[in-house]
């Protein structure tokens, strides 16, 4: 991925900034300046989320791109946050110990990296959080 | 609309074909498709191709000029374009050739699928597959294909009695078929056994739940059903051409275990054919891994959620099953060149209705349906043939 490209969502990645629509009270994330319910009579803002949330499903990625491989076996899941959207992530525990329903909480971490000199990404993984 | 009929098919055998380059893969499944149409290139008046990644595979891009070019038809410029919706390429590319014929647009027109897959590397590949989820919020976060459908069976098999053993069958189904499919990568017959003690890819799936990577080409042609026997004495009529769309993550889909775009595009296909799931004689279902056949056959309308697995155990989308699913061996048996799986159904469907699929035929076939997905549901096509 290129520096520009990843830059630019660094409040979405780092952060966790989304947005809300203050019509309808439905939340974004990755944030949306169109609220697709309200349309035009919709009212899109900014909203940091909590970034507590619940495991939807899960599996443990054994073979994964080059970008990833030294990181097998790693969990993955989808994650419901407290607000209401769905993300994919990463489980940072024994993979094995995932489970549905599992509740779990932002971390900011290494994501990957471009080769040894290339930059390296941050983001948001996830803990277990009971 | 005109009434639409598949005149000429062809296929190269799939598998990884060190040999042959992306051009010699079209050139040979065209050329079998126009001589089985008894065309020859001055009577084509257009041309799609179904191509996901030649970016990525080799570099290539505007593949519609070449093809065109390589398969001797520069000179007469006739329109060439190429479709592209990930794995779904071939099935799109396919019903653009309808909907051009059926307009009146078109007379004759080819639609093909090809994909060169083996010019990179495993990780490469597996990267370049990953574009047909979200990168930037799947991709970017180390998800990869057979993750994504990992996750789909994890929530699957904790809502429905779906067990590891008739998931395996799946597996085993289609390659007792591909080991009767003289074009299939794999023609050996496996057992339980061998799926359950591979190798785990993305947990529950191991690699004999995985479609492989795959080199290979398809193309048929079609015509106004009307002119159709002018070219052959065996037309195949096209009874539905729909497709349907839904959320690029699989994380923003109303429920995990289910393709809505394959319930849609399913239920518009059979409003249009007039028919009901229960007179499809065979399908040809998008089974780029093992939970992804057991959804398809639910989603389509074969049976209720949560019982194709159990159908599957049973024999009942076996060869001699009441609805055979995947005679050519399907994505896993057959092979995956993903721009060229659409098209290959179509070809299988077409050979099983004319009657000349040998040791895999289906006695009798009158109607047979295909269905082919791009990425984990976000683009689904559904095609109803019927002799």
């Amino acid at each position: 991925m290129s520096v520009a490209r990843f830059w630019r969502k660094i409040p979405q990645r780092y952060n966790l900034i989304g947005t809300v629509c203050k019509t309808c009270g439905r939340h974004f994330f990755p944030p949306r300046s169109f609220c697709p319910d309200c349309r035009r009579s919709g009212n899109v803002v900014e909203y940091k989320f909590k970034g507590t949330g619940t495991v939807v499903t899960h599996t443990i990625i054994r073979t994964a791109s080059d970008q990833f491989e030294d990181l097998t076996p790693y969990a993955l899941a989808i994650v419901q946050l407290d607000e209401g959207p769905r993300i994919t992530a990463q489980i940072v525990c024994t993979p094995e110990d995932v489970k549905i329903g599992m509740r779990v909480k932002g971390t900011f971490r290494r994501i990957a990296a471009d080769g040894a000199s290339g930059v390296i990404y941050y983001g948001t993984k996830y803990v277990p959080d009971e | 609309m005109r009434d639409v009929a598949v005149i000429g098919i062809g296929c190269t055998p799939f598998g990884e074909k060190w040999g042959s380059s992306f051009r010699d893969l079209f050139v040979e499944a065209g050329t079998l498709a126009l001589d089985d149409a008894n065309l020859s290139g001055e009577d084509i008046d257009a041309m799609y191709v179904g191509n996901m990644s030649a970016g990525r595979f080799i570099e290539q891009e505007h593949i519609g000029a070449l093809i065109a070019d390589y398969s001797g038809l520069s000179t007469r410029h006739i329109p060439s374009t190429r479709v592209e919706a990930a794995c779904a390429s071939g099935g799109l590319s396919f019903r653009q050739a309808v909907i051009a014929v059926a307009s009146g647009m078109e007379d004759i027109v080819v639609a093909a699928g090809v994909e060169k897959m083996t010019d990179v590397g495993t990780g490469a590949s597996v990267d370049a597959l990953a574009g047909a989820a979200d990168r930037e919020w799947e991709g970017f976060v180390g998800a990869t294909f057979p993750g994504l459908y990992a996750m789909i069976a994890t929530d699957y098999m904790s809502r429905y009695p779906l067990t590891r053993e008739q998931l395996a069958q799946v597996a085993v189904k289609n390659h007792y078929n591909g080991a009767r499919n003289p074009i299939a990568q794999f023609q050996q017959e496996i057992t339980i056994d061998t799926v359950l003690k591979s190798s785990l890819v993305a947990d529950p799936l191991r690699l004999f739940d995985c479609s492989p990577i795959t080199d290979g080409a398809a193309a048929v042609i079609v015509a106004p059903f009307d002119r159709a026997r002018e070219f052959t004495d065996t037309p195949v009529r096209v009874l539905a051409s729909e497709q349907a769309s839904d959320t690029i993550t699989l994380h923003d889909r109303r429920d995990i275990s289910t393709l809505d775009a394959s319930v849609t595009a399913g239920q518009r296909a059979f409003k249009t054919a007039r028919i009901t799931p229960k007179e499809i004689d065979l399908v040809e279902v998008h089974d780029c891994f093992t939970i992804a056949e057991i959804c398809a056959i639910e989603d389509l309308g074969f049976c209720k959620k949560g019982e194709a697995g159990m159908l599957t155990m049973e024999g009942v989308t076996a060869l001699n099953g009441d609805l055979p699913v995947n005679t050519s061996g399907g994505l896993k048996a057959c092979g995956h060149p993903v721009g060229a799986t659409g098209i290959k159904q179509v070809y299988e469907i077409v050979t099983q209705l004319r009657g000349d699929a040998k040791g895999r035929q289906i006695d009798g076939a009158k109607i047979g349906m295909t269905h082919n997905v791009g990425g984990t549901g976000a683009t689904v096509a559904v095609h109803i043939f019927g002799v």
